[in-house]
């Protein structure tokens, strides 16, 4: 019988090797898999490199994996943020490197990855200094920049509710990176906060099928708290 | 001179976006259109992160900070609207489905090239998000501008002297002071506030505006 289904938080971490790439869901607080992250730091994985859209909120999750030293790169689209505070100390400390992609390149370098394709021309950022260096080509009368997939070791990422297979579905807009981290990922970890038994989600609505799944553990639900922005006092 | 104020500003943009518009609201000014889209009209605001037919913020109480916007902050979904993932989300940009975006800028030229993402400060900590895609991708990009510097320089400018964040890609600058145009020929003026003067209007920015 197959039960991708783990018992703990740290048996969803084993194994993860130092100069790992590991993408990690969410845009600021919303499907940012918190648990997942802290037994990653709790796991001790070194030398990390991590691909996020942010880099990190306040002093928990992310941020907090960043503040303990192991990540040696980060590759994301919006770093600096009003709550980016540990991020932004080790970046000007020089301490961590940055990859800036504009978000919609960084999600498609990620579908990209999941999806076998060994690269692909995009109008955006043409003729800036994130494309510096960049090979580009005329298409159909538009220019064109060449970007290559972002494949990763292990995808941490947050779900809803899902069963045995791994079968996943999201709720809000905390779906975000998701889906396409887990098909990007070689190990591919998912925290939800339902267990069901298989055939209780709808078919037609699952939206990670489970061959993108590797391991599902379940995590108490906590309301998502506000991160990124300045809050009216 | 009168300028608008960013409620007329945002209540003149919100006047030009059609029934049935798919439209996306960038971070920032653009943010206060939202509250002057015309009642009698449909229209459907996408969000980066991934919704379409984003409502109003939610009452006090009701926050879910499952559902937010580009900028983070809790919003609401209308009946009818959805979610999607990240890549489907900038498929709706680049592809060209969405009709119409509106964007603020530090500059902008007369050829449409935007500069709005970073200042280039060497001590400046890089952020990029969805604003390159966002700029090259809608049918039509608006930007939605103080016309002036807070010391008084023209954002409308020859060259941008800031990063670009896309080239050729501006239809439409809505300033404090007019509406202008980015043609083929240059910088049309389509309305000028408050009485303002076209021969004032150009001192003020400096560059050719075709009348």
């Amino acid at each position: 019988m197959i039960d991708k289904i783990v018992p703990s938080v740290e048996a969803a971490l084993q194994g993860v090797p130092d100069g790992a790439t590991v993408m990690i869901g969410g845009f600021g607080g919303a499907g940012q898999p918190a648990e997942l992250i802290d037994a990653l730091i709790a796991q001790g994985a070194c030398d990390l490199t991590i691909v996020n859209n942010n880099a990190g909120n306040g002093e928990t999750g992310l941020a907090a994996l960043l503040k303990t030293g192991r990540v040696r790169k980060i590759i994301c689209s919006f770093p600096r943020q009003v709550d980016s505070q540990v991020f932004d100390g080790l970046y000007r400390a020089g301490k961590i490197e940055l990859e800036l992609v504009p978000q919609g390149n960084l999600a498609e370098r990620i579908r990209a990855a999941g999806a076998g394709i060994g690269g692909f021309f995009t109008p955006t950022g043409y003729g800036t200094d994130l494309a510096k260096g960049k090979e580009t080509r005329e298409i159909n009368g538009r220019m064109y920049v060449l970007e290559s997939p972002i494949a990763a070791d292990v995808a941490l990422i947050k779900a809803e509710a899902g069963d045995r297979w791994g079968n996943l579905v999201y709720r809000k807009t905390a779906r975000n990176f998701g889906p396409i981290m887990a098909m990007a990922a070689k190990l591919t970890i998912a925290s939800v906060h339902e267990i069901v038994a298989l055939g209780e989600l709808e078919p037609e609505h699952i939206v990670t099928p489970g061959i993108f799944v590797h391991r599902v553990v379940k995590v108490p639900r906590t309301a998502t708290g506000p991160a990124g922005f300045k809050q009216a006092a | 001179m009168q300028k608008l104020n960013r409620n007329q500003m945002a209540e003149r943009v919100a006047r030009d976006i059609p029934e049935g518009a798919y439209v996306n609201l960038g971070i920032g000014l653009p943010t206060w259109v939202a509250n002057h889209l015309p009642k009698d009209r449909e229209i459907f605001l996408h969000s980066e992160n991934g919704l379409l037919g984003m409502g109003p913020a939610p009452a006090p109480g009701d926050e879910d900070y499952d559902l937010i916007n580009a900028g983070k902050q809790p919003v609401t979904l209308l009946p009818g609207g959805a979610y999607f993932h990240h890549a489907d989300s900038f498929a709706m940009m680049r592809g060209g489905h969405l009709d119409i975006c509106v964007l603020g800028a530090f500059q902008v030229s007369p050829g449409g090239d935007l500069a709005n993402w970073h200042t280039g400060g060497a001590d400046a900590i890089p952020a990029v998000g969805g604003a390159m895609d966002l700029a090259i991708g809608a049918k039509k990009t608006f930007v939605m501008m103080e016309h002036l510097t807070k010391s008084g320089e023209s954002k409308i400018v020859e060259r941008c002297s800031y990063p670009l964040t896309g080239i050729a890609c501006v239809s439409r600058i809505y300033t404090d002071l007019a509406v202008i145009d980015v043609t083929a020929a240059g910088l049309k003026v389509v309305e000028l506030f408050n009485g303002l003067g076209i021969d004032e209007l150009r001192r003020l920015s400096g560059v050719a505006l075709i009348a």
